[in-house]
């Protein structure tokens, strides 16, 4: 009970802890139980399984206990109250309101087909290493190869980043939101350090990933510590009252400002760390290149979305009083990323490494509704997320698939992709909606995106910020569009790519990214309406849950 | 007084208010468009697996149109005329505040005939072609291609507003030139394809550019919005936006000045030429000027130019249509001629609006009949189109010559045949507007007359009379049932069609819920329309122009090449000098400026451009110099990074 230990006030109202326990509702944190209880499972069905049958086990565990996660939390959200936000758990450190419910569902079901991508398996060969522990090129290597040796602990470790992408989002309280920081980050530093084919390289891009990530962690919780310093309390509603009356308990004369924007800033810089806003995006595209494809999937839609979904509820939450303070920093912020990784991004000669950047310049103009601090900004940074994770999934679905030759590895250098149009045309058009959806062409998901995270900046009066959006977009849609015209227009190159025929799990993810893709550039209304406050709702009520207390 | 004023206002102006439609046919008339289009999905993205059934597909599809469009009729006849106009809401894509972005469909009146010919007629096509097309290895596509068309047409007349009908629009043109080209292997037909296209984007800029000013004008491009502020807006304005749709018009419907692609589209197969060259497509102007009928009602002047464009070209067409020898070219010239007809109703006002639509639906059948007609000569004659290669067919093709004479007869205006009606509706329209202009259309209408008695008897006897000039190792014969159905059918309504239309001003009043009455509604007589001067001249043309043709082609001999031209014919023969008028006069000059343009483009717009691009390309190279992949750098960058957010946040204190 973090949030006890921290608040003297819960501790002198509830003296005798063996007296008074926790009324916690176990329904409401019942798709997290789920997925933790299955990934425990998974670890122990490691141990006792023989090796022949884990795979078969795991990752019918997996699908099994995501699907459940998924169904548990619609059901949830169909049992809240309606005209309530939601409600705060274990004293306010979990919070269950409708936002972290579509967050968490969004996880849920990037994450499963995520897992389909994780569980391709071509001739008993999947995309992560043989046997991890193996040092690269060496005897001991090649025979774990020649038996076919396979990491099944790659799905509990999923299980276990989905669980932290769940609560990352969900939290209450600062201290909670580190623990699923690094619950959703440690099993990730290590899948990316899996993959089967460049070992050296991905090994590399998993250090890195540790390292920058330890780093920001630390950024993140000394922010904490200001944070707590200048309210008192760790609880995301305490520290709102706090702002909101100029100064926790240590400060009512309110001289504790600077200890509070700092604490802003720290806590800032962790979280834009995770969705990789510059200037904290360098290990993004080196990240994302390294590891393995599906666990690059995994991160560039599961990761992001639980990251902002965390972001939009602390800048929304408890720092929600002080937004005049820190709109000027996330402008700065919003500028340098959508312009600078935009331009980066132009002479990128590397698909995964250009899916990267362009991951930033999304995050970029996520950030721009994160400024307009206002339900139109919510909805529209919501809706931006799910329709992107779709899009990018599908995207580095297709990159699975593009060998440079059968049984080979991933032909990701983008000149190797000329005439692919015409040697693969499903695949290439897939790619190519994909891509259309990313630049914000009408008619796919990621316009009704844009427009909708634009309309709620410019509403909220940030239109300079739309303008630099417009024009990144511009510089976007040009590397964009010249993917497509490499993949159609240009002569196939001599000895060109081989695309391997998409197995069952792949080709679903890539139809599941193309419908998600066209229906919710098609048909938005359905979602969009459901998430955008209707004008006959008043204005003021928050779709965040702020209480603190274990109400139900 | 007020409510006497209300009553007059009742009276005077019939014009229906919309409303959500409610029955469940209407609310779900987007089936409409639908049927064609799955069907034009499934042809062409099912490629050679839909080879065997495909064209059965594709054309029990229209007629499923066909059937909903009758019952959508029904609805409409069923409630009263006050109130049959439709508001069908398809699809709201996203609404953003005050601004949504949605779908809906206008039925009422005018589009339910259109919706009404075109599925119709169309249906009749796809059965012909189901024939016509037997030996062809992609008629799949082509039924795509037709099913497509009759999707994009509906679009066009069923929209409720000016940017849907635009889509309809375009829809169509590209439909046309896929299908005017569809025998893209022979040269001429690719060139036919490219020219009605090109010609067409000169019309299409005219509508584009009448919409954006309505947009700016109105704030929206709905029809109601538009026609109800009409009246307010400036005169200048008015007329500027009715001169545009009339450019518009004038493409689609092949009018003067922009007439030059219509001879050359018979390139494409002939029910292509049947359905959209004549029966459908190209009334897509008239239907545009008379649906945006309360604009030409605001801006007078562009209503007059409307009527003298559709006489010019009523003229110009005949003219053509007397010296051509290649049959569908010959009817080609007949169809401008005949929509210039309805042009010229179209722009007397309301007192010519159901003549013009009346007329619009009787041509649609007899001409469709015609065409297909020719079809068939052609099928039996192997693909012959000269008609001095014919001669004496009426023996060989009995139940081709009995529908073709009928659509004759119907087009010339035989009394009590279809054309008859709706064509004594325009001449009478035209001279009772009044005024020299009226007296002046009317007699170029009456002259038209004359003309079309002519070129279209000479098409007769040059076809089926006179002696037989057949090609070496011709075997004409009779077209398959499915061919021949098509045509009796066809034929059949050029003979009843216009009496059931006209009789007792039937259409007229079905219409004036949704184009607006006249001001002084006409007594309907029966013997008004056959012993009024005007009806008594059009019968004398009438007959004096198939005597003129009797004596030069059915008396004489016809010979198998044709003779050395005199000034006149030439003049005719050579589409009077259109096409060279075009190249001497834009398509020159044109050349010209593009190459400056191309010059201008290349220097100074690609120097900006690539001055830009050079700039992003450098930044970039510039910026990825920071990624060098050591993680002490990265970890440096998110220092400085973190220095710059608190910094930013330490200005506030």
């Amino acid at each position: 009970m973090a949030s006890m230990a921290s608040s003297a006030q819960a501790v002198l109202a509830s003296p005798a802890i063996t007296e008074n326990p926790p009324q916690i509702d176990y329904w409401l944190l019942s798709p997290m139980l789920v997925v933790f209880g299955a990934a425990v499972v998974g670890v122990l069905i490691e141990a006792f399984v023989p090796a022949a049958r884990r795979r078969t086990i795991q990752l019918g565990l997996a699908l099994a206990s995501v699907a459940a996660a998924f169904v548990l939390t619609v059901l949830v959200a169909g049992s809240l109250p309606a005209g309530e936000a939601g409600a705060g758990i274990a004293f306010g450190s979990v919070a269950v309101d409708r936002v972290s419910l579509f967050i968490q569902g969004t996880v849920l079901v990037l994450g499963f087909i995520s897992l389909l991508l994780i569980a391709e398996n071509r001739r008993g060969e999947s995309a992560f290493a043989a046997q991890a522990a193996a040092v690269p090129g060496s005897e001991e290597e090649r025979e774990h190869v020649l038996a076919g040796s396979q990491h099944t602990e790659v799905y509990p470790l999923v299980l276990f980043a989905l669980l932290g992408m769940q609560l990352f989002p969900a939290s209450g309280d600062f201290l909670t939101m580190f623990i699923a920081l690094e619950v959703m980050s440690l099993p990730l530093y290590l899948l990316c350090g899996l993959a089967r084919r460049r070992r050296l390289f991905s090994q590399e891009a998993a250090v890195k990933y540790f390292l920058l990530g330890a780093f920001s962690s630390a950024f993140f919780l000394f922010g904490i510590a200001m944070v707590y310093g200048y309210a008192g309390s760790v609880s995301f509603a305490e520290v709102a009252r706090a702002i909101e009356e100029g100064g926790g308990p240590l400060f009512a004369d309110g001289g504790g400002q600077p200890l509070l924007l700092l604490g802003i800033g720290l806590v800032g810089v962790g979280l834009l760390f995770k969705v990789g806003a510059v200037p904290f995006h360098n290990w993004k595209p080196d990240v994302y290149q390294g590891a393995p494809t599906p666990i690059t999937a995994l991160m560039a839609s599961c990761t992001l979305v639980a990251a902002f979904g965390a972001l939009l509820r602390v800048f929304y939450v408890p720092f929600g009083p002080s937004a005049a303070d820190w709109a000027p920093m996330l402008w700065v912020v919003a500028v340098l990323t959508m312009v600078l990784a935009a331009v980066i991004a132009v002479t990128q000669r590397d698909i995964k490494r250009l899916l990267a950047y362009s991951s930033v310049v999304h995050a970029g103009f996520v950030l721009t509704a994160v400024i307009a601090a206002s339900p139109e900004g919510l909805a529209g940074a919501m809706f931006y997320l799910a329709a992107y994770g779709f899009t990018t999934i599908g995207a580095f679905a297709v990159v699975t698939l593009v060998r440079t030759h059968e049984n080979g590895p991933e032909a990701n250098e983008l000149s190797q992709w000329a005439g692919l149009g015409r040697t693969s045309p499903l695949l290439a058009g897939s790619l190519a909606l994909f891509l259309l959806a990313f630049a914000g062409i009408p008619l796919t998901s990621g316009f009704i995106g844009k427009f909708a995270v634009f309309q709620a900046a410019m509403a909220a009066g940030a239109t300079p910020l739309v303008v630099v959006g417009v024009l990144s977009s511009a510089v976007t849609a040009f590397f964009y569009v010249r993917i497509i015209v490499l993949m159609f227009f240009a002569e196939p190159s001599e000895g060109g790519p081989t695309v391997v025929r998409a197995g069952a799990f792949t080709g679903s993810a890539i139809a599941v990214g193309v419908a998600a893709t066209f229906l919710l550039g098609v048909f938005p209304s359905p979602v969009l309406d459901n998430l955008i406050p209707q004008p006959g709702q008043p204005q003021d009520e928050s779709l965040l849950a702020t209480s603190e207390g274990g109400a139900r | 007084m007020a409510v006497s004023e209300l009553t007059l206002a009742a009276e005077q102006h019939t014009t229906a208010v919309t409303s959500q439609a409610s029955g469940a046919i209407l609310s779900n008339a987007w089936l409409l468009i639908a049927f064609p289009l799955v069907g034009a999905a499934i042809l062409l993205l099912g490629g050679r697996r839909t080879d065997g059934w495909g064209h059965w597909l594709g054309t029990a599809l229209p007629l499923a149109s066909f059937g909903w469009a009758v019952a959508a009729l029904a609805e409409i006849l069923a409630v009263a005329p006050e109130e049959r106009s439709f508001s069908v809401p398809v699809y709201t894509w996203f609404s953003a505040g005050a601004f949504e972005a949605e779908v809906a469909l206008l039925l009422d009146p005018l589009s339910i005939s259109f919706a009404l010919l075109i599925t119709g007629v169309g249906s009749l096509i796809h059965i012909y072609s189901v024939g016509y097309m037997a030996h062809d290895e992609r008629r799949r596509r082509f039924f795509a291609y037709l099913n497509l068309f009759v999707a994009a047409m509906l679009v066009l007349v069923l929209a409720d507003n000016f940017v849907l009908l635009f889509l309809g629009w375009e829809g169509v043109g590209l439909a046309s030139y896929l299908l005017i080209g569809f025998w893209q292997h022979k040269d001429s037909a690719a060139v036919a394809a490219k020219k009605a296209f090109l010609v067409n984007r000169v019309g299409d800029m005219g509508l584009l550019i009448a919409i954006m000013l309505m947009f700016t004008t109105f704030g929206t491009v709905a029809f109601t919005g538009v026609f109800g502020a009409a009246e307010e807006a400036g005169q200048g304005l008015m007329t500027a936006i009715g001169l545009l749709l009339l450019l518009g018009a004038c493409g689609k419907s092949a009018q003067l000045p922009l007439q030059s692609w219509l001879l050359d589209a018979m390139e494409g197969p002939t029910p292509v030429s049947a359905l959209i060259h004549a029966a459908t497509m190209v009334t897509a102007g008239v239907y545009l000027i008379v649906r945006s009928g309360p604009v030409f009602e605001a801006a007078p002047a562009a209503q007059t130019t409307v009527a003298i464009v559709g006489a010019a070209t009523l003229l110009a067409g005949a003219i053509i249509g007397c010296a051509k020898d290649d049959i569908k070219k010959a009817l080609a010239g007949s169809t401008m001629s005949q929509i210039g007809y309805m042009t010229l109703a179209a722009g007397l006002g309301p007192i010519g609006y159901a003549a013009a639509i009346a007329h619009l639906i009787t041509h649609g059948f007899f001409k469709a009949g015609l065409f297909l007609g020719a079809g068939s000569v052609m099928h039996g004659m192997n693909d012959e189109v000269d008609m001095r290669r014919y001669g004496g067919l009426r023996k060989a093709m009995p139940i081709t010559f009995a529908t073709f004479g009928l659509g004759y007869l119907a087009i010339i205006g035989f009394p009590l045949l279809s054309g008859w009606w709706t064509k004594e509706g325009i001449i009478e329209a035209a001279f009772s507007s009044g005024g020299s202009v009226g007296t002046g259309l009317g007699v170029a209408a009456l002259a038209g007359a004359g003309l079309t008695a002519f070129y279209m008897t000479r098409v007769m006897i040059m076809t089926f009379f006179g002696e037989r000039r057949w090609a070496e190792g011709a075997h004409p014969h009779e077209s398959p049932a499915s061919m021949t159905a098509p045509m009796i059918v066809l034929a059949a309504g050029s003979v009843f069609l216009g009496a059931v239309l006209v009789f007792g001003y039937r259409f007229a009043h079905f219409l004036e819920p949704a184009v607006g009455a006249p001001e002084e509604a006409h007594e309907f007589h029966l013997a008004a329309m056959f012993t009024s001067l005007p009806s008594l001249a059009a019968l004398g043309l009438m007959v004096a122009g198939a005597a003129v043709a009797w004596f030069m082609y059915g008396r004489r001999e016809v010979p198998a090449t044709a003779p050395r031209p005199g000034p006149v014919t030439a003049f005719a023969r050579n589409e009077l000098y259109g096409n060279a008028l075009n190249e001497g006069l834009l398509m020159r000059p044109g050349q010209a400026f593009a190459a400056a343009l191309s010059a201008f483009d290349a220097k100074v717009v690609d120097g900006l451009v690539h001055g830009v691009g050079t700039s992003v390309r450098d930044g970039s190279r510039g910026l990825r110099g920071a990624q060098t992949g050591f993680a002490r750098t990265y970890a440096l960058t998110m220092l400085f990074g973190a220095a710059i957010v608190v910094a930013t946040l330490a200005v506030r204190i």
